[in-house]
């Protein structure tokens, strides 16, 4: 990989972060009214108590000053305080993020592994009833609401049969290896809605990138030099069709937060979806603008990554 | 002497009405290919239900059935004849419910599948057209920012500080849906433009914004038309899950509105399957419906994706 290219894609991620933060300063700031007239909504303030408020937030000084101590304070992690609680944003944050790439990780992985299988049988033999079936089922999956998907599963596996807990992250008094299959316990439902509401995707496009090689010369060579159907699939078609399926990959694990909100608001898991989702009910904007910021960051992150790991895997990508 | 009458049959023919002969003749071809294709049928059938549901519902639902104060039933009923998906806690009959929420939810999908396209068509229209210059490098960047951005996040974010009314929730799912139809108008529009025609009416001295809206745009357009279609789906999904989470417009009830006040109640734990399920089914319906009719169009609209 050149160094010019890497260079490239370094510096795009930093512009599209610091896009990024333009845009978060602005929509809560400028947008419908400052930090100030917004707690002023929710609460009854005095005159002096929103002068007074106004010059903790720095209101009273130009907006490019504003900006410029707002870029300062996020680059040192600073991003003020709860409106409810009155405790730093940032401590809340780094206590709900393990809960999330739990919940998170395991949902991805079953999604991807699970779509990639469906995917290669799906696609090897296409018009078959595996392939008609599966593609029908994502494209089912694919209309469901997510959320609904995990009220379904919290009546049929939680209320009727009682298998799982109905939400929360570990029962309180569970300790040692009891503790882990507790939390294991907890995690089953939330994990499951997570990889049936991504799987289809990953089911489909491995799919369509297996029927793109599949008529391939050098699938015929293979074939014609002998090899075992299982052989050629394996060794031949699937490692050029994966590429599409990785970067799918990389990208959803940089959506880690985005696609845990619904489903932490509906299992109560703590992780930062559930802190969002309790954020919104409150208008507690300093915790929406650092959720905000951090779902950004891991797509840009995760983007980087893609991009860069790409080109070891395919060093054609380079040259365009 | 053949040619010379062929000759004069053209000139009796004006461009105009030869420019319609054809678009019918391909209408005809292309209504006679969407029919045979099954999944289209079942799709259109189920819109065209839905769409019938939402434009009688205010005649079949009175206002007043709607009002928790002047509800009738007894609160949190089974099915029961007079109230075949039973009711919820205030009373109200889950089946007038959902198809108030038809009207509500197709509309949001609908006008804010509008907006978003609007925007990506114009975005990636220009940008595609200015291909290589500053303004596409601008257009472009933008463009990605938004395809990169978790667009729930930033929706959750505008439509806390927005407010819950029903035309800002349609505003901000339009906002964040747009990039989509941008990537694909600029591709399309890219290649569109290195076409000789364009190079002609150029020549011929045609302004920028005749080669833009006479020349690419009736080119670019069956690739906006089939991207539409598709795209009320992920508006209608993207209205339930910001409903789900307490976002939904408070002055409208939507399918997702129904979900969410369900889960809130308890429905879960209680067992009122018959309030819970039923907007769940319509959504996957409606939203499978514009899948298929979008995935028909799509091949239909551009013969590439064809395969043997």
């Amino acid at each position: 990989m050149s160094l010019r290219y890497l260079g490239k894609k370094v510096l795009w991620a930093f512009l599209t972060l610091f896009f990024v933060l333009s845009v978060n300063f602005f929509l809560f700031r400028v947008m419908p009214g400052d930090p100030v007239a917004l707690l002023a909504r929710s609460q009854r303030l005095t005159p002096e108590a929103i002068e007074q408020q106004r010059a903790l937030f720095g209101l009273d000084q130009p907006l490019f000053q504003q900006y410029l101590t707002y870029l300062g304070q996020t680059a040192r992690f600073e991003f003020g305080s709860d409106l409810i609680s009155g405790q730093p944003v940032w401590g809340q944050i780094t206590a709900r993020i393990w809960p999330t790439v739990l919940l998170v990780g395991v949902g991805t992985t079953l999604a991807v592994v699970l779509g990639v299988l469906g995917g290669i049988k799906a696609g090897w033999k296409r018009g078959s009833r595996f392939d008609r079936n599966s593609t029908y089922g994502s494209l089912v999956l694919y209309a469901t609401p997510e959320g609904w998907l995990g009220m379904l599963l919290l009546i049929v596996f939680a209320g009727s049969l009682g298998w799982f807990p109905s939400g929360g992250y570990a029962s309180p008094n569970a300790e040692g290896f009891e503790r882990v299959t507790d939390i294991a316990n907890h995690l089953v439902l939330p994990a499951l809605t997570l990889a049936l509401a991504y799987i289809g995707q990953f089911l489909l496009v491995m799919r369509s990138s297996l029927l793109d090689v599949k008529d391939e010369e050098y699938v015929d060579v293979a074939r014609a030099k002998g090899l075992a159907d299982l052989q050629v699939r394996r060794k031949h078609a699937v490692p050029n069709a994966i590429l599409p399926t990785y970067t799918l990959t990389v990208l959803s694990f940089g959506f880690v937060l985005g696609g845990a909100i619904v489903v932490e608001a509906i299992f109560s898991w703590p992780g930062l979806g559930l802190l969002t989702y309790e954020a919104i009910e409150q208008q507690n904007y300093p915790v929406l603008q650092a959720v905000f910021l951090i779902a950004s960051f891991s797509v840009i992150v995760a983007n980087l990554i893609a991009d860069i790991t790409y080109t070891y895997l395919d060093p054609r990508i380079e040259e365009v | 002497m053949a040619t010379a009458s062929s000759a004069a049959d053209v000139v009796t023919v004006s461009p105009r009405r030869l420019a319609w002969q054809r678009r019918r003749r391909s209408l005809a071809t292309n209504w006679h290919i969407f029919r045979h294709n099954k999944q289209a049928t079942v799709g259109l059938m189920i819109l065209l239900l839905a769409g019938l549901v939402a434009v009688i519902s205010p005649f079949v639902v009175p206002e007043s059935d709607l009002d928790p104060a002047t509800a009738t039933g007894t609160p949190n009923s089974p099915p029961s004849p007079g109230y075949p998906l039973g009711t919820d806690n205030f009373g109200r009959s889950v089946l007038d419910l959902l198809i108030a929420g038809t009207r509500v939810s197709l509309l949001v999908g609908i006008t804010a599948t509008i907006g978003a396209v609007f925007i990506g068509a114009v975005i990636g229209l220009v940008s595609g057209f200015y291909g290589g210059t500053k303004i596409d490098l601008v257009l472009n960047a933008l463009t990605d920012w938004f395809l990169v951005i978790p667009w729930l996040v930033l929706a959750i974010a505008m439509a806390s500080i927005l407010g819950p009314t029903l035309w800002n929730i349609i505003a901000v799912i339009a906002v964040t849906s747009w990039a989509t139809t941008a990537r694909l108008v600029r591709a399309q529009t890219l290649s569109v433009r290195s076409l000789s025609y364009i190079e002609r009416a150029r020549v011929l001295g045609a302004s920028d914004w005749t080669l833009m809206t006479r020349h690419i745009l009736p080119n670019v357009w069956p690739v906006i038309f089939a991207n539409t279609v598709l795209t009320v789906s992920i508006a209608i999904l993207s209205e339930t899950t910001l409903a789900i989470l307490g976002l939904g417009s408070a002055d409208a009830i939507s399918w997702g509105r129904i979900i969410e006040e369900a889960f809130n109640a308890g429905a879960m734990t209680n067992g009122y399957w018959w309030w819970m399920i039923p907007p769940g089914i319509a959504i996957v319906l409606v939203c499978l419906a514009f899948s298929m009719c979008g995935h028909a169009l799509d091949e239909i609209l551009n013969p590439k994706l064809r395969r043997g």
